[in-house]
Parts: structure tokens; C-alpha cells; sequence
């Protein structure tokens, strides 16, 4: 099995960001709409280069979405950028009918999603986006867990058709995954094979998964991580596959624990195969202000917090 | 050829019989509002708009219409129907399970002449814009015409699409608003008086034109013909339609009652004979 390690840290935003350079010079019917936020999402390459095809459209997150879904009336594909609160909670309804129900080619991205937004508290730190996007019909959802992933995530978006919502986040990061790892929408990446447990990770828990096993394997545990990019459509094979091995299972996202990824974990579970599940995830609250790390401990989204729910589940084998 | 004026007046009949029949059928819809925009929509789609023969999408090299208060459905169905985009005898499925006519308009069940879903308010204007940005890119000269209720006008997103609009110069596009008065709680000014509508268009720095006979075919001609002129000038275009709601049939005029009802027997027998044209081919 191939180890996996950092090559220097990196935010996933700015992998974002040369993932919409890359595709403006690629594919001239990409287009990108922006909320007032063109620093923080990383999109100055992109306007730099393609100012034609570059909408500053204000602090109007609804209209922004309204305008996406008409750009594609004419063959573009926009990729729309703004934090994930305002991607998803302001705009529930305008993704709803002008994007998911019309089934418009729109691309919503969306930073500073989660906890490790930090400073800014609350108000700023959606937990609850991942659930409002899966329940739309038809909307492929993705939360990267690196630079690398998020450049290639952006990249295979284009080149999908249909209404899809891409997660990722401000902090810097460490970057794992190979940079010409491919991106396949829909497919789990297995990055440890083990017998023991199986654990099902997303977004910036992708990195803790991958400490929380190591430290596992120093107490004879052997732990199963799952990269699980796509948390719509699920790969429910990859993990049923691995959960005919381990026969426990535990999901760990940077997301409310109604509504994410360990709900669509636990519902293929109850479906096809009942085993113990643990949870890794905020347990139903709003978020606060602090830094990343002071936030990824208190609210136990971490690899410490990974290990212990391993060793509980493991009792309830 | 164009039909003439008297041919549209015909066509108006026809489309009034349409509405009257379908929402009577289903025992619901929206008949008040579909009724006060039939001349409009027969005129844009009979005269005005420069439009392919069949349907796609992204509808390159012709005019697009996006209706934003899509509980008027009724007149949009009939509309299309009358001008070959599907069967006129599909009317008949109007609100029916397993139709491709939704109570409110949608693409998802591939409805030719529809190109997003409308119904929730406030959200038409940010598409049209989206669709005349996508002109430009694509070198095209063909317009963006969008429909929008007055009430609805009440919705926040429409003034982030307006300010944006005069903003970006977004002008190949005409965006008209039936201003008929009423919504479903009573007058716009007993729900929530909006002052002077084109105060407002103009104060974002909007062309804005009135139509004051908006049930008057002739009228909508001339009027949209203007607004057509105005387009290309580094504005965005807004027509005042003035019009009635329930127009052509006495007992829904003058009143919001017949926003969202629809008539029994009796009522739609009274309204017909209201609405007889010569050669008329109800589905």
C-alpha cells in the first residue's frame, strides 16, 4: 500500500483556484461568477486572464445563482464562488428551482466550509451545507481534502454535466494526495488497507483518518481509510466492499452529524449489511469563535477524536 | 407573414378559451393573472419575438422569453401550444399526474418552450440576465424578453438582478412588469405599497417605457416595438404593462378574487360566451 505523505501544506482553496486557471485556458465555455470574494477564493488568475468571462457580481449570493443557471442557457459552464454559508443556507431556494429542479450545468464552490473557518465564528462556519445539497435531486456533492484533490475535483467538474456542489476550506492544510491521482466522480480512493476497522473520511478529515491510523497500528489495531470525496453519488461497492472485511465502521467529516456524510454512511448500513458505526462529526451545534486547531479539539474532529471513536466501536463488534 | 391584428385578436380568444378550460378542468391554477397577460404573450410570441422553427435549449441565433411569475403557467401552456412548440390537445393534461404541464413551469419533465422552472418568485430576472450575458459572450445579437409580476416585484432578488443589470449594461434585454395591481392578499398597495414602480426602475438607472392599454394588441406592439429600439444602448430595458387582471370575462375583472380560483360549471359556461371567436378549436 502506498504511504501517503505531506509534501507541503497548502489551503484546498487555493487549490481551487489553479484548477479555474487551468480550465480557462482549456475550455473557453467555462465561466466563473464571484460574490465579492475574488481573494479569498482564488479566483485573480482566472479574472486576470479571462476578464470576459469573469462576473463580479456584488454581495448578492441569489442573484449570482439566478445568473448562473441563465448562463448556461447558451452552452457556458459556471462555476459560482463564495463562502459555503452564503453557496447554500442564503441560497437554498435559487439552487433549488433555477439549478437542481431546471437541471442547469451550474458549478457552486464553496470555501471557508466547516469549523476551520475559525476566527470569524459561527455566523461564517456552515456545518449544515452538506445536507441541504445531498437532498437536492440530481446534485453530485464533493468535499476535498487537499490542494491536489481540490485542483483535480474542479477540473473533473467541467467535464461533468449537471448541478454539483464542490466543499472546501481556508486553512492551510497538508497536501497528500499525488498530484496526478485521478479524479473520478462517485469513487472512493482506498489510502490504507486494513483488517480491523474501517474508516470513512471526507474534506479535512481525510489527513486526521490518515494520523488516526498510524497511531492505531502502534496499538495492534489495523485501520481501513477511505478518501471519500463524493458523498453524492455515495460509492456504496468501496464501502460495503470493505465493511465485509472489518465488520465495523467509522465516518469522520468537518460537518453537523444530522445530515453528512455519516447519515448516507449509515443508510447503506442499515440497507445492505447492519454493523456498529461511530461518529465523527459535530454533534448537532453551531460552531464558535477559534483558531482551526482550538475548534478541530473542542468539538473532537480530530485524529484523537477518530482513535477513540475507533476504539469504541470496536467494542461493539 | 405575421398575423394581423385581427388575427391576434382571435388568437387572444382562442388562448382565454385555453386558460378558462384548463383551470376550470383541474378545479384549480391560476386564471386572474393568465387572463390579463394573454394579449401580451400572443403579441411577443405571434409578432414580436424573432424566434427558429422547434426547441433547444441553449437557443442560439433567436429571441428568448423567461416567464418569472410562473403561476400564470396557464397562458404560457396555451401560448406555446398555439405557436407549435408541443400538441395543443396536451393542454388537456394541465396539472394531471404524469404531465409535462406542472402546475408551475419546469423543464425537468422536457416541455419544449421551457427553459427554467419558475414559481418560487423573484427569481426569473437573475436568469434572463444570465441568458443575455450568455448572448454576448456568444456574439449574439437576438434578445432576452422576461415576464415579471408587480407583486412579485416585492421579492428582495429582484433589485440585486435590477442593480446588476444597469450595472453590467446588461442591455439586450427587456424585462416587462404586469403591473395589474393585485396579489393573491388583495391591491399591491393594501399588501405592501410600492410606490412608484417606475421611479424605482429609473432610479437604477434603467430605460423604462409605459404600455397603458396592456390588453390592447395594437398597444403591446407599438409599445414593445419601442422598448425594442431602446435595447443596444448601454441600458436595460423595463416596460410598465399596464393591464387587468381576470381581462375578458366581466365577472373576474376589477378584483384579485380570481388570482388563484377557478371557475365552476356554471361560471365557465358564463365566461365562454364571453370569449366566442369565429372557427374557434378548443382542444
Amino acid at each position: 500500500m502506498k504511504k501517503y505523505t505531506n509534501t507541503g501544506s497548502k489551503d484546498t482553496r487555493s487549490g481551487f483556484g489553479a484548477g479555474m486557471t487551468e480550465l480557462g485556458q482549456k475550455n473557453e465555455n467555462v465561466v466563473a461568477l464571484c460574490a465579492d470574494l475574488i481573494g479569498s477564493l482564488k479566483f485573480d488568475e482566472f479574472k486576470k486572464n479571462h476578464p470576459e468571462r469573469f462576473f463580479q457580481i456584488g454581495i448578492a449570493e441569489a442573484n449570482m445563482i439566478g445568473i448562473a443557471a441563465g448562463l448556461t442557457i447558451g452552452g457556458k459552464i459556471p462555476f459560482t464562488g463564495t463562502f459555503a454559508n452564503f453557496s447554500t443556507g442564503r441560497v437554498y431556494d435559487q439552487i433549488r428551482q433555477s439549478v437542481a429542479y431546471s437541471d442547469k450545468n451550474v458549478k457552486i464552490c464553496a470555501s471557508h466550509a466547516g469549523l476551520t473557518l475559525g476566527e470569524d465564528g459561527a455566523t461564517h462556519q456552515i456545518l449544515e451545507d452538506i445536507g441541504l445539497m445531498k437532498m437536492l435531486p440530481g446534485m453530485t456533492v464533493i468535499n476535498t481534502c487537499d490542494y491536489n484533490q481540490t485542483k483535480a475535483a474542479t477540473l473533473a467538474l467541467a467535464d461533468h454535466h449537471g448541478p454539483a456542489y464542490l466543499r472546501f476550506g481556508r486553512p492551510v492544510v497538508p497536501n497528500f494526495m499525488p498530484a496526478d491521482e485521478p479524479f473520478v466522480i462517485g469513487k472512493a480512493i482506498l489510502l490504507n488497507e486494513g483488517s480491523d476497522v474501517t474508516i470513512v473520511a471526507t474534506g479535512h478529515l481525510v489527513w486526521e483518518a490518515l494520523v488516526a491510523a498510524e497511531a492505531l497500528e502502534e496499538k495492534g489495531i489495523s485501520a481501513e481509510v477511505i478518501n471519500i470525496h463524493t458523498i453524492k453519488p455515495l460509492d456504496e461497492e468501496a464501502i460495503l466492499k470493505s465493511l465485509a472485511k472489518t465488520k465495523c465502521i467509522v465516518t469522520a467529516e468537518e460537518h453537523n452529524i444530522l445530515g453528512g456524510l455519516g447519515e448516507s454512511v449509515a443508510r447503506v448500513l442499515s440497507a445492505n449489511s447492519p454493523a456498529p458505526q461511530e461518529f465523527v462529526a459535530v454533534n448537532d451545534s453551531f460552531g464558535e469563535s477559534g483558531t482551526p486547531e482550538q475548534l478541530m479539539e473542542k468539538y473532537k474532529l480530530n485524529n484523537q477524536a477518530i482513535v477513540e471513536a475507533v476504539e469504541r466501536v470496536m467494542k461493539r463488534k | 407573414m405575421k398575423p394581423n391584428t385581427q388575427q391576434l385578436n382571435n388568437l387572444s380568444i382562442q388562448v382565454r378559451r385555453d386558460i378558462l378550460r384548463m383551470v376550470h378542468a383541474v378545479n384549480s391554477g391560476h386564471p386572474g393573472g393568465s387572463l390579463g397577460c394573454t394579449e401580451f404573450l400572443v403579441a411577443l410570441y405571434q409578432n414580436l419575438m424573432d424566434r427558429k422553427e422547434g426547441f433547444d435549449m441553449d437557443g442560439i441565433g433567436e429571441d428568448l422569453f423567461f416567464l418569472s411569475n410562473g403561476h400564470i403557467s396557464p397562458v404560457f401552456y396555451s401560448v406555446l401550444a398555439r405557436s407549435g412548440y408541443f400538441p395543443v390537445s396536451e393542454l388537456a393534461t394541465f396539472r394531471h399526474i404524469n404531465s409535462r404541464l406542472q402546475g408551475h413551469p419546469t423543464t425537468h419533465e422536457g416541455l419544449p418552450g421551457i427553459r427554467v422552472a419558475s414559481g418560487s418568485l423573484g427569481q426569473g430576472m437573475s436568469v434572463a440576465i444570465g441568458a443575455a450575458q450568455a448572448k454576448k459572450l456568444n456574439n449574439d445579437n437576438h434578445l432576452i424578453y422576461a415576464l415579471l409580476g408587480d407583486g412579485e416585484l416585492q421579492e428582495g432578488q429582484n433589485w440585486e438582478a435590477i442593480m446588476y443589470a444597469s450595472a453590467k449594461k446588461v442591455d439586450n434585454l427587456i424585462a416587462t412588469i404586469d403591473l395589474n395591481g393585485k396579489q393573491i392578499d388583495g391591491t399591491t398597495d393594501d399588501v405592501l405599497n410600492m410606490g412608484s414602480v417606475r421611479a424605482k426602475f429609473e432610479a437604477f438607472d434603467w430605460d423604462v417605457i409605459d404600455i397603458k392599454e396592456g390588453n390592447n394588441i395594437e398597444a403591446i406592439i407599438a409599445g414593445m416595438t419601442e422598448a425594442k429600439s431602446k435595447t443596444g444602448k448601454g441600458k436595460p430595458v423595463c416596460v410598465l404593462l399596464h393591464t387587468e387582471m381576470g381581462n375578458g370575462v366581466d365577472y373576474m375583472m376589477y378584483s384579485h378574487a380570481w388570482h388563484g380560483k377557478a371557475p365552476n360549471d356554471e361560471q365557465l359556461a358564463n365566461a365562454l360566451s364571453q370569449n366566442y371567436c369565429e372557427g374557434e378549436s378548443d382542444y
